[in-house]
């Protein structure tokens, strides 16, 4: 691959519904994507899909979230394929059962490696990619979940809160260097992870998701709800006094 | 009392396990909306999620969904097992010099404008909406309005990936495994789960046709009309099927040859119909003013414009979901291929049937088809094609009786894709090669884990 101006996406759990349509978004405007992912079989499918549909070079990158001693190299590795200037989307995460993580603490170490230690991990050695290159933009996938605990998703909903506090100290750091960071606390999208789940209030689709994140993303910083509904109904939920947020059943 | 509640705690402990496992209980809906199939569904977004969407829960079968565009009970598996193949939809090669591509069932015809137009190539055929999947292209054998020409979607097939009921996923063509590849062209999801498709492309030198329209006034104008165009390269004929009497058969008559200049893209985004329509809405007199309207849209001399490849395919896309305008029973189609001959006279009986029954239909579609199909099941023969919407009513069953007995008598066959109501014995002697198509599916499918709801009214599975 060759230096140009075009920036390369670095997209961080790329088989993700969300990931796959953002790239598709990048690539229509003409960036190169790197897919960072564990299934190997289906990047490669991916990336022969969008250098085929935008002539944009696209090539996949083994990357495990879990596996913390990794990163160094692997970002080292993606910084010299791209040859340029790297944008990332983190959208890496599971979602277990809450039940689930409380019967067994293997599952709920995973969740919390997976969602957050691996996300931190990975963005710390990001972090003076990033500012040498003086300028780029970091989107990471919140949730609304992380904004108040509830019953039935409180420790998934807890790594994205932690993730938040994190990003927005990283966020504070990276803006001295000219590079934006963007957290999007994200409503349910329809992807398989919420594919067998009863019906979702608000529920977007991938794509016009991405649109929206791909909007927000060439603009300015900071948090922001996406789908914009999300901003008026958490904001209530958020202000619901304790003894009446107990009682609901959400 | 208890037993009862034995019960709901076991349905409720088997919905866990099957959302666990990815499964969701959905209602699934064929194009016409005259039926509903509750099932369980399952909707990979990768190929790993597809192997394991193999594993049914017990007692259930399997059939695969592509675009929903099936109109009657063909994609339908009422409390068995569907396999959404929507989100499987990478272009997985694409060679610019042959027009060769491989893509992953789930890539539409829309995908394929979208993406080679621009370059110069266009998909070798098209059904008439751009959202049937490259799936569901193959598992009907799906042709368009340059089947005189080019044959139908199968032929342009060099070789499918299909995953068998049994796990195993194998590449068939006509050297390797030929009759399986036979049987699913056109097998209608039976066989097992296509996973790739490979086909070639056509090239065009511009994005956009020259559309020749005239008015045809009954049908022997409009037999002699497809006889004159036979070397066109795209003919439809759009028959107002409301017209009785001296002007039986009167319409349209559109051809089209691609253009060297293109034309701008057309702007804006498809329209989604608003509301469903009551059912009140849709009466003989407000089709036989639609229909007249659209008959002199075209002016009497005749007309030539440039049409963007889009809108000359899929006139209708252009306002999604224009099915919910028949209202909430929704409507069936009927369409069926007469042979050249004995099919005049066929055709004249069934227009004169449609017209003295008085049922609403729009527009009815006359297409003139060339060589039969490849696959056992596949639907061209050589001959005269008729397409109709007819909105859900009762004694409807009387009036599909009567277009099947004489589309039979005239050596004619329905066409599976648009089909609802046609009758097993009907089938059976429509469709010669069905039996072979079965000894076929029974090698891959020995236990019958695949089947659907029409395969059950046909008589292709118990
Ligand atoms: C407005 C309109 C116009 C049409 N015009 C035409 C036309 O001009 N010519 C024509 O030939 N047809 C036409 N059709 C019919 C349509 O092309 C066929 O019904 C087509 O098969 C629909 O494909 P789909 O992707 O929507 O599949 P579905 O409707 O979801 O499924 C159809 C069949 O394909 C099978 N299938 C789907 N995916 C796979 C897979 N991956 N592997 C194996 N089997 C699979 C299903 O099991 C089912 O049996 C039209 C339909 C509509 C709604
Ligand atoms: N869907 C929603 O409603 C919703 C709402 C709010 C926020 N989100 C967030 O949005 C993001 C994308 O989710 P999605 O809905 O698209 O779900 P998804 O399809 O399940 O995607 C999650 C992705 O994370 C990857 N992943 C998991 N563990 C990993 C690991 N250890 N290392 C590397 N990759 C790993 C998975 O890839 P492999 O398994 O192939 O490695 C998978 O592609 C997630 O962070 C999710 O929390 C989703």
């Amino acid at each position: 691959m060759s230096a140009t101006m075009q920036p390369t996406w670095l997209m961080l759990g790329a088989s993700s519904a969300v990931a796959r349509a953002f790239a598709q978004e990048a690539a229509a405007h003409g960036a190169g994507i790197l897919l960072a992912g564990r299934d190997m079989e289906d990047l490669e499918r991916q990336a022969a899909d969008l250098s085929i549909r935008h002539d944009v070079p696209a090539a996949p990158v083994p990357f495990d979230a879990r596996d913390t001693a990794s990163h160094a190299a692997f970002v080292e590795d993606c910084a010299a394929r791209a040859g340029g200037p790297l944008n990332v989307f983190l959208a890496f995460g599971v979602m277990p059962d809450q039940a689930e993580a409380d019967r067994d603490p293997a599952i709920a170490a995973g969740m919390v490696e997976a969602n957050f230690t691996g996300a931190t991990t990975v963005l710390a050695a990001l972090a003076p990619v990033l500012e040498a290159q003086k300028q780029g933009v970091v989107v990471a996938l919140g949730s609304v979940a992380g904004d108040r605990g509830r019953p039935r998703n409180y420790l998934y909903g807890a790594t994205k809160a932690a993730l938040l506090t994190y990003l927005q100290g990283y966020a504070a750091r990276l803006s001295r260097s000219g590079v934006r960071v963007l957290c999007l606390k994200a409503g349910p999208v329809d992807t398989a992870m919420t594919w067998p789940l009863p019906k979702l209030p608000f529920m977007t689709t991938p794509r016009g998701f991405a649109a929206g994140a791909w909007k927000l993303a060439q603009k300015g910083g900071g948090g922001a709800y996406l789908p914009r509904i999300w901003w008026p109904v958490m904001t209530i939920i958020r202000s619901l006094p304790t003894r009446i947020f107990n009682k609901l059943d959400i | 009392m208890s037993d009862t509640m034995t019960e709901e705690r076991a349905a409720a402990e088997a919905a866990e396990a099957h959302r666990a496992a990815g499964w969701k209980q959905v209602s699934l809906q064929g194009w016409g909306r005259s039926s509903a199939a509750p099932c369980l569904a399952a909707r990979p977004e990768r190929m790993r999620e597809l192997m394991a969407a193999l594993d049914v829960p017990e007692g259930r079968t399997l059939l695969p969904y592509g675009g929903g565009r099936a109109y009657g009970d063909q994609a339908l598996n009422t409390g068995g097992a569907a396999v959404l193949t929507g989100r499987l939809d990478r272009i997985l090669a694409f060679d610019p010099a042959s027009g060769l591509v491989v893509t992953e069932p789930g890539v539409t015809f829309a995908d394929l404008l979208r993406v080679f137009l621009p370059r110069g190539w266009l998909a070798p055929t098209s059904p008439g909406t751009a959202f049937v999947t490259m799936g569901g292209a193959v598992a009907n054998d799906v042709h368009g309005k340059n089947h005189h020409r080019a044959g139908s979607f199968g032929d342009h097939v060099l070789w499918l990936d299909l995953l068998l009921p049994d796990g195993r996923q194998i590449r068939i063509s006509d050297e390797e495994e030929p009759a399986l590849f036979r049987a699913t062209i056109g097998g209608m999801g039976l066989t097992g789960i296509i996973t790739a498709v490979c086909f070639r492309m056509q090239p065009v030198p511009s994005n956009a046709l020259t559309v020749q329209s005239r008015r045809i006034r009954n049908l022997d104008d409009f037999l002699a009309g497809f006889a004159a165009a036979a070397d066109a390269t795209w003919s439809v004929g759009w028959i107002d099927a409301l017209a009785g009497g001296a002007s039986l058969g009167r319409g349209i008559l559109e051809t089209a040859e691609p253009s060297e200049t293109g034309v701008a893209l057309p702007a804006g985004k498809t329209k989604a119909f608003p509301l469903e329509a009551p059912s009140w809405a849709l009466n003989r007199m407000s089709v036989k003013a639609f229909n007249a309207l659209y008959w002199r849209r075209v002016p009497e001399a005749g007309r030539q414009q440039l049409q963007h490849y889009g809108k000359f395919l899929y006139p209708l896309d252009a306002v999604l979901h224009w099915n919910r305008m028949y209202g909430r029973r929704g409507f069936h189609q009927f369409q069926c291929v007469l042979p050249f001959g004995p099919g005049e006279m066929a055709l004249r009986r069934l227009l004169e049937t449609i017209s003295a029954a008085g049922d609403a239909s729009f527009l009815a579609v006359l297409k003139v088809m060339g060589r039969p199909g490849r696959g056992l099941l596949s639907f061209a023969l050589p001959g005269y094609s008729l397409a109709l919407d007819i909105p859900a009513r009762p004694g409807l069953r009387g009036l599909f009786a009567s277009l099947e007995r004489i589309t039979r008598e005239a050596g004619g066959r329905i066409y599976l894709a648009k089909d609802s109501l046609l009758s097993a014995e009907g089938f059976w002697e429509m469709y010669p090669e069905a039996q072979r198509f079965q000894e076929i599916r029974h090698s891959v499918d020995p236990e019958g884990r695949f089947s659907s709801d029409m395969a059950k009214r046909l008589g292709l599975a118990a």
